[in-house]
């Protein structure tokens, strides 16, 4: 009894078995078993974590078109977005690795790190139009691994109809947002709603304000980043957005914002959805997330997914997955994707076309040219820092900390 | 037990002078025969158990990163790794709310555990139903359970708050897993409300083994309610109780589920145990490396706790 209990705890701690077994079970150096060896390449096998509608489908449209374009066939794997980076691992110790293979985009440095990835320089492989900011996130060490059809951002949602009541206009600097907060704020209802829970979701969510007063990742011990969180801590304190923003994900925002409880919310595009079926009569607008003062430029980090194309060791396929991937960031593929998925194309060039179909993008398509990496200073080390950032979010604003000493000791 | 009857099998079994030749071969087939009923078993351990957690003993030792997975590298660090997690300004505080949640739990889940048991062991109508009700947390994922719970805890809409609002002498609402001083009480709670049907169950059973002669037997001495509790069940009780408190540590010292659920660990590391931080190093920062020290280190402190059991095993069975 005693051996199976310990060997129980054993297992539930050694965090990492899974994982190793796995590892353990690769180790030949075979290609895909999938391979052709070198003869006509009449199908590629692609992995993304689209795996909900609409997107699935959205996707799968799009897929099919390049499949199409190419003249392959396509077998299509996706898995749930957190399982990915660990299929990742998986497939790339046990050399199954795809043809053709979709990383959001925080994660394509590290996975290029680790050599899994081939350059797409050595296919020729041309970027267009693709803003700076969205390339340098598929960029390591000099080398571009990925390509990035759309992406998305973050920005503000205004209840019209509570606003209207109020008397007040869409906040755009961070003196307005904290009256209108405040002024917002009413019985039960807050008048600011967004994610500082302790994953990587509340740092991309503070980004845009430690980015936009002048803050920067690699050192967040300085007065900008500090101005920007006590801009946070003072909302919380004055009462105008809850305590509960400490744990809340995006999603728990928009229900928030979607059932009347927070007449604002810093949130992305991919709710709309979600909004659409919470209430039917909401209605809302978007506006830029508010700037430090007025004219400043606001730079929000991107979401989004790259696709790349794996180190499967069969040359043939590698070449036709290539001319696939290429396909993906022409206009016809971005347009239906951002136009199905609601977001914009990292091409600002293609914006115009698609906030036609949808007006609810515009402000996230103008914040396009301005986009920054979370990946592009710190690469492979970005996670350790994101945590830093938002541990030093979450000690400011309920443990305690003044913002200038959380984030000192979060910066080590 | 077992081993002295092999030894004294054995001794029976193989004659000392290897004169009688003829009776070996039979012998050593038995033994065999013998041995590959041991196969399946061992196979099991070691495929299963002994491979993992040697597995992890290395990994503790090398730098092992998502590069390992694709080129197989994995540098031996020394006790690089060690040093990182322990001097992580996180570690401190995950090893005090580990030995926190350990206790708190165990101290709540064995008191109201034992508490039903002995309510549930005088029959009355329904009794039988109501017991078997309290099986329920074990039977919801605990996924659902927790998704539940923050919904049960939620500072503004929560039914807990809104429920204590009615109440004259509260005063304000309280943030439950939002505030860094309740979050961990939070977890606690429902860690105890999570670990009660085991502690019930097994309680329960030790107490039908206690023969109800000895209460009637007892209570002719004068011996009834708590004067019987403390001279005839607790001290019959007591190697159930071992086993309940010390499987119970080893339990919960691994907890992942429920603070992920709900709290993940946070607000600002509040919740943060030795377990997810771990998970969280591996996981999350894929530093599989210190992740799997992290591991080793949990794993060093249920040994000790494991060998307190088997000692404590030993001794009873002396007695």
């Amino acid at each position: 009894m005693s051996r199976i209990s310990r060997s129980r705890a054993l297992l539930a701690t050694a965090a990492a078995v899974p994982l190793v077994l796995v590892a353990a079970c690769g180790g030949t150096d075979g290609t895909d078993g999938g391979g052709d060896g070198g003869g006509e390449v009449t199908e590629l096998h692609v992995v993304d974590y689209h795996n909900n509608e609409p997107n699935k489908s959205v996707w799968q449209g799009v897929l099919d078109g390049c499949a199409t374009e190419v003249g392959v066939s396509l077998n299509r794997e996706t898995v749930p977005g957190g399982d990915l980076i660990a299929k990742v691992l998986q497939m790339s110790s046990s050399r199954t690795l795809p043809d053709v293979l979709m990383l959001d985009n925080p994660d394509v440095q590290q996975i290029a790190e680790s050599g899994a990835l081939a350059p797409l320089s050595d296919f020729g492989l041309d970027p267009g139009g693709i803003t700076e900011g969205v390339l340098s996130a598929s960029t390591y060490e000099g080398e571009l691994y990925a390509l990035q059809p759309v992406t998305n951002t973050i920005a503000l949602f205004y209840n019209t109809q509570m606003l209207e009541e109020a008397g007040i206009e869409p906040p755009s600097t961070w003196d307005e947002l904290e009256s209108a907060a405040a002024a917002l704020t009413e019985g039960d209802r807050y008048g600011l709603a967004l994610s500082a829970i302790n994953t990587y979701e509340g740092t991309w969510q503070f980004l845009p304000f430690m980015w936009s007063n002048g803050g920067d990742e690699s050192d967040i011990a300085t007065p900008e980043v500090a101005g920007a969180l006590q801009l946070w801590k003072d909302l919380l304190d004055a009462g105008s957005m809850s305590q509960s923003v400490v744990t809340w994900s995006q999603g728990d925002v928009a229900d928030q914002f979607g059932s009347g409880n927070a007449a604002m919310m810093v949130n992305g595009p991919w709710n709309f959805g979600t909004l659409a079926e919470a209430d039917a009569d909401l209605e809302y607008d978007i506006v830029p997330i508010p700037a430090p003062t007025s004219g400043d430029t606001i730079i929000s980090p991107f979401g989004g997914e790259a696709w790349a194309v794996p180190q499967t060791g069969d040359a043939d396929r590698m070449a036709v997955a290539a001319e696939f991937v290429q396909c993906l960031v022409g206009e016809q593929a971005v347009v239906d994707a951002a136009v199905g998925t609601n977001t914009v194309p990292t091409d600002p060039s293609l914006a115009d076309t698609v906030v036609e179909q949808v007006p609810n993008l515009a402000s996230f398509a103008a914040q396009v040219p301005d986009l920054r990496a979370r990946t592009g200073e710190l690469g492979p080390e970005w996670p350790t820092q994101a945590t830093a950032i938002y541990e030093a979010v979450q000690n400011a604003l309920v443990g305690g900390m003044s913002p200038e000493d959380a984030l000192a000791q979060a910066q080590g | 037990m077992t081993a002295t009857e092999v030894r004294a099998g054995s001794g029976g079994l193989v004659p000392p002078a290897p004169a009688r030749s003829g009776r070996r071969r039979p012998v050593t087939r038995r033994r065999l025969v013998q041995f590959a009923f041991l196969v399946p078993a061992l196979v099991y351990l070691v495929l299963f158990f002994g491979y993992p957690v040697v597995k992890n003993l290395m990994m503790g030792f090398q730098e092992y990163t998502t590069r390992t997975f694709y080129t197989g590298e994995a540098p031996w660090v020394g006790f690089a790794n060690y040093v990182t997690a322990v001097t992580d300004p996180v570690f401190d505080q995950a090893l005090l709310n580990t030995g926190l949640f350990t206790v708190g739990s165990i101290v709540g889940q064995f008191t109201i555990g034992l508490l039903i048991a002995l309510f549930f062991h005088r029959r009355f109508h329904l009794s039988g139903v109501l017991r078997s009700l309290l099986l329920l947390p074990w039977l919801v994922p605990m996924i659902a359970a927790s998704a539940v719970w923050r919904w049960i805890l939620d500072t503004d809409h929560g039914v807990l708050n809104r429920t204590l609002d009615l109440l004259p002498f509260v005063d304000g609402r309280p943030a439950w897993l939002t505030s860094t001083t309740l979050a961990l009480v939070a977890v606690i709670m429902v860690n105890i409300w999570l670990g009660i049907p085991f502690n019930a169950t097994i309680l329960y059973g030790g107490l039908q083994e206690i023969p109800e002669e000895l209460y009637e037997a007892g209570s002719l001495d004068g011996a009834t309610g708590a004067r019987a509790f403390w001279h005839i069940t607790w001290p019959l009780l007591r190697p159930v109780v071992t086993v309940v408190l010390v499987l119970g540590v080893v339990y919960t010292l691994k907890v992942l589920d429920v603070i992920l659920g709900l709290t993940n660990g946070g607000p600002a590391n509040a919740t943060q145990t030795i377990s997810t931080f771990s998970y969280h190093m591996s996981f999350r920062e894929f530093d599989f490396g210190v992740g799997a020290a992290l591991g080793n280190i949990l794993v060093l402190i249920s040994l000790v706790f494991a060998i307190v059991y088997l000692r404590l095993n030993r001794r009873a069975i002396d007695e």
